[in-house]
């Protein structure tokens, strides 16, 4: 489990000049904002226009452009699992079924209880120990329910997977 | 007596299948048992289905023991693991295995071998002797070695790379860049991620090469966060060929000056080509670029600039050190050279198999691969990504070779391959292509922001079976329109997938199999 500092404006100030040098600045700093606040907070948004001299709309299409990039605080747990062809042709659909309904949740939503985030990925690179998932930033292969049972048990025991 | 040294791979296919688990357990074993050992994090051999591989160095060479578990280290070490020792997970010396012995390993020769970020191992297995090469024989003749090698493009394009770099030398600019193309998001492929775990300054030494060459003199890596630990590999590695002054100012004292950072992306499929990619380093919305201009005209921020797949540029350094034609003698028609192809999906032996162009399907899938890992019929495989086309068994006899796949309207792409067994229905991969096409589409072309929803439901309506034959031919329709007019080859391939499914499986479809006799 990821985690993350609260929402500060100072903080994002810093964390937006530590990356404003560098030529296409944009996604560097929004890949830096998520990793520290987890996602990134609307007001980062104006922040980042006017230190790169851009308008909101372009940042704001930035962002929202980019799957990875989120704008709403993700769960404690996150798991991407891949939905590509090779992960399909050793019945990644039929375990992301089964995912579904052993956190239950739907795939890319977030729990109410805010818990567990379930989502697709496109493709690990993991293709020759399919299906893959990415737990908490964890990459896992060869996946399978007992593996999922396991994640499940981990997360309800407030345990990270593989503590177990 | 030297300590013996033990190989646990540290990439992601490795950890993903609990290499690090086995690392630590091993280290915790020994130390109980009082015995120092050297323990290497290399890089995968490529030989994913025995991962995580253990290796360890004995005097005939290096005896490898895998699939590995946690739970079977104490049995390891009880037989003798640390002087190669018989156990049921031996597979003996690694570089007997059929698998690798068969291939030809010239852009992968050190992948699984060396530790990845010692410059020391790097070098010791003719690391940077492409470099020094290139430095003696100057700028334009490098160009013209990569030009004589006919290495083609590796992202799937296949524009032959020398010609690339000769127009970008050519190009006045104030400011030239390569720009390594390592958004590998094709399912089933996993090359530039081994190389740039397994051996990141091959990919940093083809760049700085590639610098070199046309006077460029800033380079990006642009990989994805579906690659975290690449990243993290990557980064040191640049670290480590800076400080020992193999990237920055006046390199090794030529006076020529290269240097290059780490950009990630945001999983957007569509930055994997090369315009949208461009966009994103700028730092914007990955929108595809109408060509011309070409980016080796007015490429990143408008400057001349190269930008190549990860294996192509990770292959420049044995051209440099062997010579353009060296590398030109394997393969065949106008495919030179060698192909690291992916064996990926419901595959017996998946992994990565570097050899020469002209190996046929039949023989990759089969002999290699050793058909399916649920041990069913193989039904279909996917060559070439999520733009690629499902080729049947009867086209297994097809040689892997750019024209001969073009010939079958098939793309050999990045080299992967996916197989898929009998249990596969066609009709929803075609599903598929459509809908994660318009889910990636980037929105800048209408036949592929449009074109791919109206597939999809197109798609849904013959899968419902719904005015069946109507809608397969309005699917037909809307896929030369696809092809034709979209800006980019996202929405001008995913007809491949889609038609290929059809013409080649159209009882997936509901269709009578007699409908589309131009299937072959």
């Amino acid at each position: 489990m990821a985690v993350y500092e609260d929402w500060s404006t100072e903080r994002a100030a810093q964390v937006i000049a530590e990356h404003r040098h560098l030529e296409g600045a944009t996604m560097p700093i929004l890949h830096a904002l998520q990793e520290t606040f987890g996602f990134v907070p609307d007001p980062a948004v104006p922040m980042i226009a006017e230190s790169l001299n851009l308008s909101r709309a372009e940042v704001y299409g930035v962002l929202t452009f980019y799957h990875d990039f989120r704008r709403a605080a993700p769960g404690h747990h996150v798991v991407k699992m891949c939905a590509a062809e090779a992960c399909q042709s050793m019945g990644g659909k039929a375990l992301a079924d089964y995912a579904e309904d052993r956190f239950g949740v739907g795939m890319g939503e977030t729990s109410p209880d805010g818990k567990i985030t379930l989502e697709p990925i496109y493709c690990l690179g993991l293709c020759a120990c399919s299906p893959s998932a990415l737990v908490d930033g964890q990459l896992v292969g060869r996946l399978d329910r007992a593996a999922i049972d396991e994640m499940a048990e981990c997360f309800a025991a407030g345990k990270d997977f593989g503590d177990a | 007596m030297k300590s013996p040294r033990i190989f646990v791979p540290n990439d992601a296919t490795a950890v993903a299948c609990g290499a690090n688990r086995v690392a630590h357990k091993l280290e915790h074993e020994l130390l109980a048992r009082g015995v120092t050992a050297d323990i290497t994090r290399n890089g995968s051999r490529g030989l994913f289905w025995l991962e995580p591989l253990i290796e360890v160095e004995t005097e005939k060479g290096r005896v490898g023991y895998g699939p590995v578990k946690p739970s079977d280290v104490e049995s390891l070490l009880h037989a003798g693991l640390l002087h190669g020792g018989d156990h049921p997970l031996c597979v003996g010396l690694v570089d007997e295995i059929p698998y690798l012995k068969k291939q030809t390993r010239l852009t992968f020769a050190r992948v699984g071998i060396i530790d990845p970020l010692s410059l020391t191992d790097y070098e010791a297995h003719g690391g940077y002797r492409g470099l020094k090469r290139a430095m003696e024989i100057g700028p334009s003749a490098t160009v013209e070695e990569v030009v004589e090698s006919g290495l083609r493009g590796r992202g799937g394009a296949g524009f032959p790379t020398g010609i690339k770099w000769r127009t970008v030398a050519a190009a006045p600019a104030e400011q030239r860049y390569i720009v390594c193309n390592a958004d590998e998001g094709d399912s089933g492929t996993f090359a530039d991620r081994l190389i740039m775990e397994a051996d990141p300054f091959c990919l940093i030494e083809g760049m700085t090469i590639a610098g070199l060459a046309v006077g460029a003199t800033r380079g990006y890596v642009y990989s994805r966060s579906e690659y975290p630990l690449s990243f993290v590999v990557m980064e040191k590695a640049i670290e480590k060929a800076r400080d020992a002054g193999l990237l920055g100012k006046n390199i090794l004292g030529s006076g020529h000056d290269f240097d290059l950072e780490m950009r990630m992306g945001a999983g957007a499929y569509v930055c994997g080509e090369e315009t949208a990619l461009l966009e994103s380093l700028e730092g914007k919305r990955g929108l595809v670029r109408a060509k011309p201009p070409l980016p080796a005209h007015k490429g990143l921020f408008q400057q001349p600039t190269v930008i190549n797949n990860l294996v192509s540029l990770a292959t420049v350094p044995v051209i440099l050190d062997k010579g353009g034609s060296f590398y030109r003698d394997f393969g065949m028609g106008r495919s030179r050279g060698t192909m690291p192809i992916q064996l990926a999906g419901n595959i017996k032996y998946g992994g990565l198999f570097e050899t020469a162009f002209g190996i046929s399907l039949g023989e990759l899938v089969n002999d290699i691969g050793g058909g399916t890992a649920s041990g069913r019929p193989v039904k279909a495989v996917q060559a070439g990504g999520p733009l690629g086309a499902y080729l049947p068994v009867s086209q297994f006899d097809t040689p892997f070779d750019y024209e001969a796949f073009a010939a079958k309207d098939a793309l050999i792409g990045h080299g992967g391959i996916v197989v898929f067994d009998d249990t596969v229905d066609l009709a929803r991969m075609a599903h598929f292509a459509m809908e994660f096409c318009a889910h990636e589409s980037c929105g800048k072309c209408t036949p592929c922001r449009i074109g791919s929803t109206r597939g999809a439901e197109t798609l849904e309506k013959v899968i419902a079976g719904e005015k069946r034959e109507q809608n397969l031919e309005l699917l037909r329709d809307l896929c030369d329109t696809m092809k034709l007019g979209s800006l980019c080859a996202l929405g001008g391939f995913t007809p491949y997938p889609v038609l290929s499914a059809l013409n080649h499986f159209p009882e997936d479809f509901g269709a009578t199999p007699s409908l589309p006799a131009a299937a072959e």
